[in-house]
């Protein structure tokens, strides 16, 4: 299980939320003249990164407010939560 | 090296089986190849193995970080299948399930291929309506196809939930004879042995730690044993796929999810068919030894890490027990994690890349194994050529850009919902 710290309710089994994904992916800012190069980012393209992903989950059987959660995907350990509107910014190197 | 025969079997036999020839080499690598394929999986070791026969490429090498078909090759649930709806999926796994017809004669090597019929269950009347369409569009396509009422699956499968309280009703099924299972694990012996015969060096335990390009051409695979020239490169890392990607700068529409799944204690034979339930996501056939080998969602959430976790555990029970309740007092003896490369459509890439030499083979989601020979046998005409086959021209990269998904469940693009 992983246990993720609701900013509203406190620490919580993942299984009470919802993931919803990479939360680095930002909608084009003028969506009028975004080309497809830009919509195709958006909609598509992804970090993946193997490691340290930012991403959104939904607390769905709590207080329902998305979370912003770092977490490590190859141990999946949640490294940090915070607000959607958060900056999480996390190095190993700093924590240490 | 020695055909396998009823011949050989006895002679060695009465040996002892101590005279037996090693299936494949154990090669250094050269300092250069024509092509080099990353991943000896399946689908890795299926590509070297028909550019070698179909395209006579002959120095080829497939490099894999661990041991031979120790990824998603070794991780599945052994189905086998081509019930897809739209051409580019339907005609490309229809190609593979005839290549898996005749796989064991011509890799001399049973891959145990049993073709024991795949039967999709339909739980309500929207999805009776569905799978009669996807049926008849099947049956358009050449495909085999059979609509079973309520009455015909239950004289075929009585196992199932038939009472009145059942929470699912069983409405029929959409059943493809042709369809079943294989043995995993000799699909990749059977192409190792086979590409190795033809000439290509499989070099194991040999990590590619990155890239030396020049222009917009690769040169240099960098290995944990050296680094090697290359002609042409082809990715089939599955789950591994966007971090390889990630050290040429590239990235990809696609998200690396876990998918778990479970083999139970052995029984004497119980389900003789591949059977999927309508309400939940769920899959279950039975092992030759006897083990239910069964499986549902993705965890749903991004990971390269080789485990999933309990919650997603209960999901596919619960989906099982509502499927067959007999299944209640079983036991679970195994259960394992595969990285899945999750695709934006559903639908898997195999073709060009951004970078003139190189070429993917990449977003299988949860399907990978039942193409692995179609799989193998389209990216070698495709790294041969410097084009697609007209098989996967339809499953090329630029997809999304343009706007062309080939999405077979209308799931919309997320890597999740199909």
């Amino acid at each position: 299980m992983i246990r993720i710290k609701c900013p509203y309710c406190g620490l919580r089994d993942h299984s009470e939320f919802n993931y919803i994904g990479d939360a680095t992916k930002l909608r084009p800012v003028n969506p009028e003249v975004a080309n497809d190069d830009e919509w195709f980012d958006y909609i598509y393209v992804r970090d993946n990164p193997r490691g340290v992903h930012q991403e959104y989950w939904q607390h769905i059987t709590g207080c329902r407010s998305y979370v912003k959660v770092l977490r490590n995907t190859v141990t999946h350990e949640v490294l940090k939560t915070g607000l959607p509107s958060d900056d999480l910014l996390f190095s190993y190197e700093a924590e240490k | 090296m020695s055909k396998y025969s009823v011949l050989s079997l006895i002679k060695n036999a009465f040996n002892d089986n101590r005279n037996w020839e090693r299936a494949w080499r154990d090669p250094e690598p050269k300092k250069n190849y024509d092509v080099i394929i990353i991943g000896a999986g399946g689908h890795g070791l299926a590509s070297a193995f028909y550019l070698a026969k179909n395209h006579g490429i002959k120095n080829i090498a497939v490099l894999e970080k661990g041991y031979l078909g120790g990824g998603n090759t070794g991780r599945n649930t052994t189905i086998v299948r081509s019930n897809y709806m739209l051409d580019e999926n339907a005609l490309f796994y229809e190609k593979s399930l005839k290549l898996w017809e005749q796989l064991s004669h011509e890799l001399n090597f049973n891959v145990m291929f049993s073709q024991r019929g795949v039967l999709n269950l339909a739980n309500s009347d929207s999805q009776m309506d569905a799978i009669t369409r996807r049926g008849n569009t099947m049956r358009l396509n050449g495909i085999d196809a059979e609509l079973l009422d309520r009455r015909q699956v239950e004289k075929m499968i009585p196992y199932l939930d038939f009472s009145d309280t059942a929470r699912f009703q069983i409405k029929g099924g959409l059943l493809q004879r042709r369809g079943g299972t294989a043995r995993h694990d000799a699909v990749a012996w059977g192409f190792a042995r086979g590409a190795d015969q033809l000439g290509v060096d499989i070099i194991q335990n040999c990590e590619v730690t990155g890239f030396k390009t020049k222009g917009n051409n690769i040169e240099i695979v960098e290995t944990s044993r050296g680094p090697i020239g290359c002609g042409k490169v082809g990715f089939a890392v599955a789950g591994s796929t966007g971090h390889l990607a990630s050290k040429l700068g590239m990235k990809l529409p696609i998200e690396s999810h876990v998918l778990q799944a479970f083999v139970s204690e052995p029984l004497k034979p119980i389900i003789d068919h591949v059977v999927t339930f309508g309400a939940g996501h769920f899959y279950i056939s039975q092992s030759d030894k006897g083990g239910l080998v069964f499986g549902g969602d993705i965890d749903m959430y991004n990971s390269y890490a080789q485990k999933g976790n309990l919650p997603l555990i209960e999901d596919v029970v619960t989906a099982g027990l509502a499927m067959i309740p007999g299944l209640s007092r079983l036991r679970i003896v195994r259960h394992w994690g595969g990285i899945m490369d999750m695709s934006m459509d559903g639908s898997p890439i195999i073709g060009k890349s951004p970078i003139d030499n190189l070429y993917l083979n990449c977003g299988w989601c949860y399907g990978g194994f039942k193409a692995t020979p179609g799989s193998g046998w389209v990216f070698a005409h495709t790294i041969a050529n410097d084009a697609p086959h007209e098989l996967n021209a339809g499953l090329n990269f630029d997809r999304f850009r343009v706007g062309r998904s080939v999405d077979e469940n209308g799931g919309g693009p997320v890597p999740n919902r199909h």
